[in-house]
């Protein structure tokens, strides 16, 4: 049955080339752990992707929860995980993944430097990558003060004089990060919105750039 | 369709790399790893579940993690809390302990903030434009590979030394971190059958006697800034209730001598004035229902 209906949509949509193209590619034996066990190491990229939907599935539930203001944030989070059936793991998901995709994304990093892969023809691909990386932090930076606790407001309150520090157009960008003068509503507001809506929007283009050219290319032969 | 003869009903029998088409004298072939020795198999699902057996145990891990360590919560953000020691998170530490030295901060800040940072993250950006020759193995690479080890290393030390001071710190002030203290609070306090500590949300015992000259005059002028103007508790703990907790004799001490953040008042206060204060504090008994 499965068949006929795949047939009966292949007919119209013409999908087996794609599915080719997602699934149905080879895979050299040196990247491949079950063949040589050292070759986990090349797992770090998918890894990293696999906590991204993680962090981006829990984000997505904290957000029906969370509220962005400067009175509420820190209340719903505590509500979020003391009150909310399987709220602390949601959120402690979401706290722990953040760290955890650093981690991955930086083992990920040193594997590519180290086999040499970024070599040529692959330069945007690491271009694209290290995009991406500056990307994650950001995505830390800003999740960082949503809790609204001392820990994260004093933080963010040193990020933002450090953003000040740069010469003449520091002070531009504080304000432009802090929406005003000060670390206050607006910042918070500001946050929110780069955390869950423009961040994301940026990394899942870079991560489809950033697949697009591995496929394109094929991973970097053996040693 | 352009696929399947049309005698077939098995659409999906092509194993190998889709992309292999007419070679084209001007762009590269896609590989097909036909080139290299032993055993290529399908991405999906042949490759994926080995794939995916390390996902399990990186999976199982972060479980684990999660279910033992709940995600910390301090306090509510005070803005006029000046005695937090800020800390940002552990992968920013690095940067954050290269601004505290001499020539990375001050009237050096720019190098700290902009000039040492722009060099290594440009040169780990541009890596492919720099290290450009052919070799890809490591050891054949003495000089990209001794960078990134230095980096390494520095990286390391710098987040181990942050880390350092910041725990030297909080002996140093004996603090303990919020996220920690309302843990212990709540443990207390839902032993004491009293419900879950929430900060900001504690019943505020009524003040006794709020129209004595100890309280209005004295105490309106000196402590309310920071214990809150109904002694509510603000950057300092609540004082409203403290007499069942303390006694005339211990106010007095820590009014006189200062505690944790709190100043001295010895100077400030006259004895009398600061006795008076402390009578006043040690009548302040939650109303028994």
């Amino acid at each position: 049955m499965f068949k006929g209906m795949y047939n009966w949509i292949d007919e119209r949509l013409d999908v087996t080339p794609m599915w080719r193209d997602i699934a149905d590619h080879e895979v050299p034996e040196h990247v491949n752990p079950a063949h040589h066990f050292s070759a986990f190491v090349y797992c770090f990229g998918g890894l990293t992707f696999f906590i991204t939907v993680i962090q981006i599935l829990s984000g997505m539930f904290l957000t029906m929860y969370y509220v962005p203001d400067i009175i509420n944030a820190y209340y719903s989070v505590d509500y979020l995980q003391h009150q909310v059936a399987f709220g602390v793991i949601v959120r402690g998901m979401h706290h722990w993944g953040a760290s955890l995709v650093i981690v991955m994304m930086f083992l990920h990093t040193l594997r590519v430097f180290f086999t040499g892969s970024y070599k040529a023809p692959r330069e945007m691909n690491w271009v694209v990558g290290m995009l991406i990386f500056f990307v994650m932090l950001g995505l830390g930076f800003t999740g960082y003060l949503l809790p609204w606790d001392n820990k994260a407001y004093f933080a963010t309150k040193v990020g933002m004089e450090i953003a000040g520090s740069v010469p003449w157009i520091g002070g531009y960008i504080k304000e432009l990060l802090a929406g005003g003068t000060i670390v206050g509503a607006q910042t918070l507001t500001r946050f929110f919105a780069i955390h869950v809506f423009f961040l994301p929007g940026v990394l899942l283009t870079l991560l489809a750039a950033h697949f697009f050219m591995i496929r394109k290319q094929g991973i970097s032969g053996p040693l | 369709m352009a696929h399947g003869k049309g005698n077939s009903n098995e659409k999906i029998v092509f194993v190998g790399d889709s992309r292999i088409r007419k070679p084209h004298p001007d762009k590269p072939a896609p590989p097909d790893y036909t080139a290299f020795p032993g055993k290529s198999e399908a991405f999906i699902p042949n490759f994926l579940l080995k794939e995916w057996m390390a996902g399990v145990v990186v999976l199982v891990g972060f479980l684990t993690l999660t279910i033992a360590e709940p995600a910390p919560l301090g306090y509510p953000a005070n803005p006029l809390n000046g005695a937090f020691i800020p800390m940002p998170d552990w992968y920013f530490l690095f940067i954050y302990q290269l601004l505290k030295y001499p020539y990375t901060s001050e009237n050096y800040i720019v190098l700290g903030t902009i000039g040492i940072p722009a060099i290594m993250f440009g040169a780990l950006f541009l890596a492919p434009f720099l290290d450009t020759g052919k070799e890809r193995r490591f050891y054949r690479r003495p000089i990209a590979s001794a960078l990134m080890f230095v980096t390494l290393i520095a990286s390391v030390y710098l987040t181990w030394v942050s880390w350092h001071h910041y725990t030297k710190e909080l002996e140093a002030n004996g603090t303990i971190p919020e996220h920690i203290e309302r843990e212990m609070k709540s443990e207390e306090q839902i032993a004491e059958g009293k419900g879950r500590f929430i900060y900001g949300k504690e019943k505020v015992p009524a003040l006794v006697a709020p129209e004595d000259e100890a309280f209005s005059v004295t105490m309106k002028a000196q402590c309310i800034a920071c214990h809150g103007t109904e002694l509510q508790g603000q950057v300092g703990p609540m004082l409203a209730g403290i007499g069942d907790t303390l006694n005339h004799d211990q106010i007095k001490e820590i009014v006189t001598n200062g505690k944790d953040g709190m100043p001295a008042f010895k100077g400030t206060l006259s004895d009398e004035e600061i006795d008076k204060v402390a009578t006043w504090l040690a009548k302040q008994k939650a109303a028994t229902e």
